[in-house]
């Protein structure tokens, strides 16, 4: 790597680089949870819908070479997952977080059965936007190479804050999610609004997994997740239900990420393993620092979890 | 399309339409909720639906919002019987109704809810041309509420408000109010009640109020319709009619309590002190204000009120489900904080309200349920740790016998037996002991018949007369005038009145309920 040439400075910048390659699927897994958590409904599942993603969008880019119908791909397999989450989570006295948990086991069980043929063969990548191209130091414009993923996920976080403020549909997620009573009244059908809510998050999920099998790293293998849907989930409550916000919290746990091998890239590679346990650190103390027995945290869906 | 909709609103005074309910019957099963019921409320008036609990007034209402279908009857809008299937129906009539419970999106602000509740919206808001239109509206409005702030931020008061609002926005010219005031300061239920009276006498609304309190009624309110039992009880003009005729319309005659065997004890000494209690309600305000009380032994202290004045908070933090923010409570004249332990030392007994959800695990078998104040001491189980099966199956059958309990089997989860015998279930547990102290009862005979009504009555008063110091909780006053041997009315998280039974003074009862 000519990142040894930059030093120290190499530091930040390896950290700002990570900060976007691996902030992207915390990104669009968080932006799909919090479309569904504004719904009241809790989808864990998006691990194995990010692993699903991930699977779909590297075999059908290997197969067809076209890297983005290999994104599409993926985002319709989020979204039967999806679908198949949001159909259970509505049956009567069945509760969200029992079903999340077995969906991350079938997507991700999913994604390994059918993605054993694709772990060998290279699969054409998502082309980046080159912003570097202003500096003559290798290592900055590799740094600056930018997924168009990332800027959709980017340009989302905006327009999903528009969407809950400014339209009819924004205004029907938040009345289902806060309050389905209220929303009853108003004759507004909480099933369809949660039913669309969550498959619309689950396709954003999947489109979160091919950016890690076409974007970084780049490859398809089993434990090419390692836990990051769930984290995202994590992260919509540290981020407040806001879309915004939830930018800010990826760009934070990919940055955590980023951390330790940012770290080994200069030599550094005492506590490596402890580095690299950053985002988990990270997710824990988040948990703990939110976590009351006597309050609820601020802008949480009011029915978030609730069954009915 | 918005602005010219709201244009319309302020320009032209329509006069609200005439609203005329006609023998409206409506049967649930064998119970008739409404018996042969005629209304009138005639256009540009405040006229008032009183009568008790369970008289039939929500029932009355719900009907002409097209909630229920009645059996038999007529909702005569303009002149014009109509059929109302939904409340859709009735908004088109122009009939808007305020529901006890708030109806607002907590996390929405007051302009995005006010947005939402309007059928028709376009896909896409335009905040700005829509935020001019509600300023626009807010100007004519009987009331402002701040347009941008949460709606969970707003107090109580500001939040009926809302409710009222949204239905003005909506552009009902019939407003049916739930008892809108029951949970609002005196204050902020004359502010709203006042401003909204302000509105009617102008001509450009009509009113149908359901009240308990005599002094709302009084000041705001040009006509009455009274309901007993399901059945119209008399009509007449505010003016005309004293509080004291409108409580005996509402309560029927003055009914003495009927005579019950009591024993008197010659040595009575103090088992239940309440002292300064102060305890918050789910959202955070104040629901127990400095309550203080003592219980007797041998005497049954009767607690009225209507409900929402702290009653289902104390009855909660007297069985540990509540904590107390202030104060204290003495058994014994020991503290008492409601562990286990120390309900088993002081052989406290409680019967709260919805014994199916405060005082059983509904899943658990009939048995299982008898048996949780003992099942962790001898006999039914070996050093606190083992449970002995046959002594939790002898005891339960004992006393399904003796308590009558109609269940198919003691295996029967509890949750499937009738409200009646549920409620039997938690009287036998909690009246088995044989040395029991105290009891805290709450709503004890609520939605029960006629005999097991009689039955509970029996079984507490027995208790009473072998000593025990009892606390009832009653929304239901001929409950408490024909158990209690004093009677104390409580109202806003405090007893304002207290009296022996012998001394008890129907009217100033019924006033202080009000909030006299």
């Amino acid at each position: 790597m000519a990142t040894e040439a930059l030093g120290w400075l190499g530091v930040p910048l390896a950290i700002a680089a990570g900060t976007m390659r691996g902030g992207t699927p915390f990104l669009l897994v968080s932006l799909g949870e919090c479309l569904t958590e504004k719904s009241g409904k809790i989808n864990l599942g998006l691990e194995g819908t990010l692993l699903t993603g991930a699977m779909t969008a590297y075999a059908v880019s290997y197969l067809t070479q076209s890297p983005w119908s290999g994104v599409i791909a993926a985002g319709l397999a989020g979204m039967v997952l999806g679908f198949i989450h949001a159909w259970l989570t509505q049956q009567p006295r069945v509760n969200d977080v029992a079903v999340g948990i077995a969906m991350i086991i079938f997507g991700s069980g999913i994604a390994f059965f059918l993605g054993k043929p694709f772990i060998q063969p290279s699969a054409p990548q998502l082309a980046t936007l080159a912003l570097g191209g202003w500096s003559a130091n290798a290592s900055v414009q590799e740094a600056l190479r930018i997924s168009p993923l990332f800027i959709i996920g980017v340009l989302l976080a905006p327009t999903l804050t528009w969407f809950f403020k400014s339209t009819r549909w924004g205004l029907f997620v938040r009345a289902v999610g806060d309050s389905p009573d209220a929303a009853l009244a108003m004759g507004i059908s909480i099933a369809k609004v949660r039913m669309l809510s969550i498959v619309a998050g689950s396709f954003l999920a999947g489109i979160g997994g091919a950016s890690l099998s076409l974007y970084y790293p780049g490859i398809w293998s089993e434990r090419i997740s390692s836990g990051q849907g769930l984290m995202a989930v994590a992260l919509v409550i540290f981020a407040r239900w806001q879309p915004i916000q939830c930018l800010y919290a990826s760009l934070l746990f990919g940055g955590a990420q980023a951390l330790g091998p940012a770290l080994q890239s200069i030599g550094i590679t005492q506590g490596y393993y402890l580095f690299n346990a950053a985002p988990y650190i990270l997710t824990l103390a988040i948990m703990i620092a939110t976590c009351s027995p006597n309050r609820k945290i601020s802008g949480a869906p009011g029915a978030l979890g609730t069954s009915n | 399309m918005n602005t010219t909709l709201t244009h319309q609103s302020h320009t032209e005074v329509l006069v609200p339409p005439e609203l005329e309910v006609v023998r409206m019957t409506k049967k649930f099963g064998h119970l008739t909720a409404l018996d042969d019921v005629s209304l009138h409320l005639r256009p540009g008036t405040f006229h008032a639906l009183l009568g008790e609990n369970g008289a039939g007034k929500s029932t009355l209402v719900k009907c002409i919002m097209g909630f229920y279908r009645p059996d038999h009857g007529d909702v005569i809008v303009d002149r014009h019987s109509r059929t109302i299937d939904s409340p859709r129906d009735a908004h088109r009539y122009g009939i808007g109704m305020v529901y006890q419970h708030f109806t607002s999106v907590p996390a929405m602000t007051v302009a995005e809810n006010l947005v939402l509740s309007r059928y028709e919206t376009s896909n896409f808001i335009n905040w700005k041309q829509e935020l001019q239109a509600l300023d626009t509206f807010m100007e004519t409005a009987p009331f402002q509420v701040p347009l941008s702030t949460p709606v969970s931020q707003l107090a109580a008061g500001q939040k009926q408000k809302l409710e009222i609002l949204k239905q003005i926005y909506l552009k009902a010219r019939i407003l049916i109010l739930d008892e809108p005031t029951s949970v609002l300061t005196p204050q902020e239920a004359d502010e709203v009640l006042g401003l909204l009276r302000e509105t009617v006498t102008q001509g450009r609304l009509s009113v149908l109020i359901i009240s308990h309190k005599f002094r709302e009624v009084t000041a705001f309110c040009d006509e009455i319709t009274v309901l007993r039992k399901g059945k119209f009880a008399g009509t007449g003009l505010v003016k005309n009619l004293s509080i004291a005729d409108m409580s005996e319309m509402m309560m029927g005659e003055r009914r003495q309590p009927k005579p019950v065997h009591k024993t008197t004890h010659l040595q009575q000494n103090p088992i239940l002190q309440i002292q300064q209690l102060h305890a918050h309600k789910d959202n955070g305000a104040e629901a127990l204000a400095g309550l203080s009380l003592t219980v007797q032994s041998g005497e049954i202290l009767g607690i009225a009120g209507i409900s929402g004045n702290g009653q289902r908070e104390l009855v909660e933090v007297l069985a540990g489900q509540r904590p107390a923010t202030q104060g204290q409570i003495l058994v014994n004249s020991e503290v008492y904080r409601s562990t286990r332990a120390e309900m088993y030392r002081h052989r406290v007994y409680t019967l709260p309200e919805e014994p199916l959800r405060n005082a059983c695990v509904p899943h658990m078998s009939v048995a299982e349920n008898l048996a949780l104040r003992t099942f962790d001491r001898p006999p039914q189980s070996k050093a606190g740790v083992w449970l002995v099966l046959k002594m939790i199956r002898q005891m339960a059958a004992g006393l399904i016998d003796t308590f009558k309990i109609k269940t198919p089997s003691a295996e029967t989860p509890v949750g499937n037996l009738s409200g009646g015998n549920v409620q039997r279930t938690v009287l036998a547990r909690e009246l088995s002991s044989e040395r029991i102290q105290l009891l805290i009862a709450a709503n004890p005979c609520f939605g029960l018949d006629f005999a097991a009504v009689e039955d509970i009555h029996g079984q507490i008063l027995a208790a009473r007369n072998q000593n025990v110091a009892v606390l009832l909780v009653s929304e239901d006053l001929d409950e408490l005038l024909k158990l209690a041997d004093r009677i104390t009315v409580m109202s806003e998280g405090r007893l304002v009145y207290e009296s022996a039974i012998a001394e008890a003074d129907f009217a100033t009862i019924g006033r202080s309920m009000a909030g006299h």
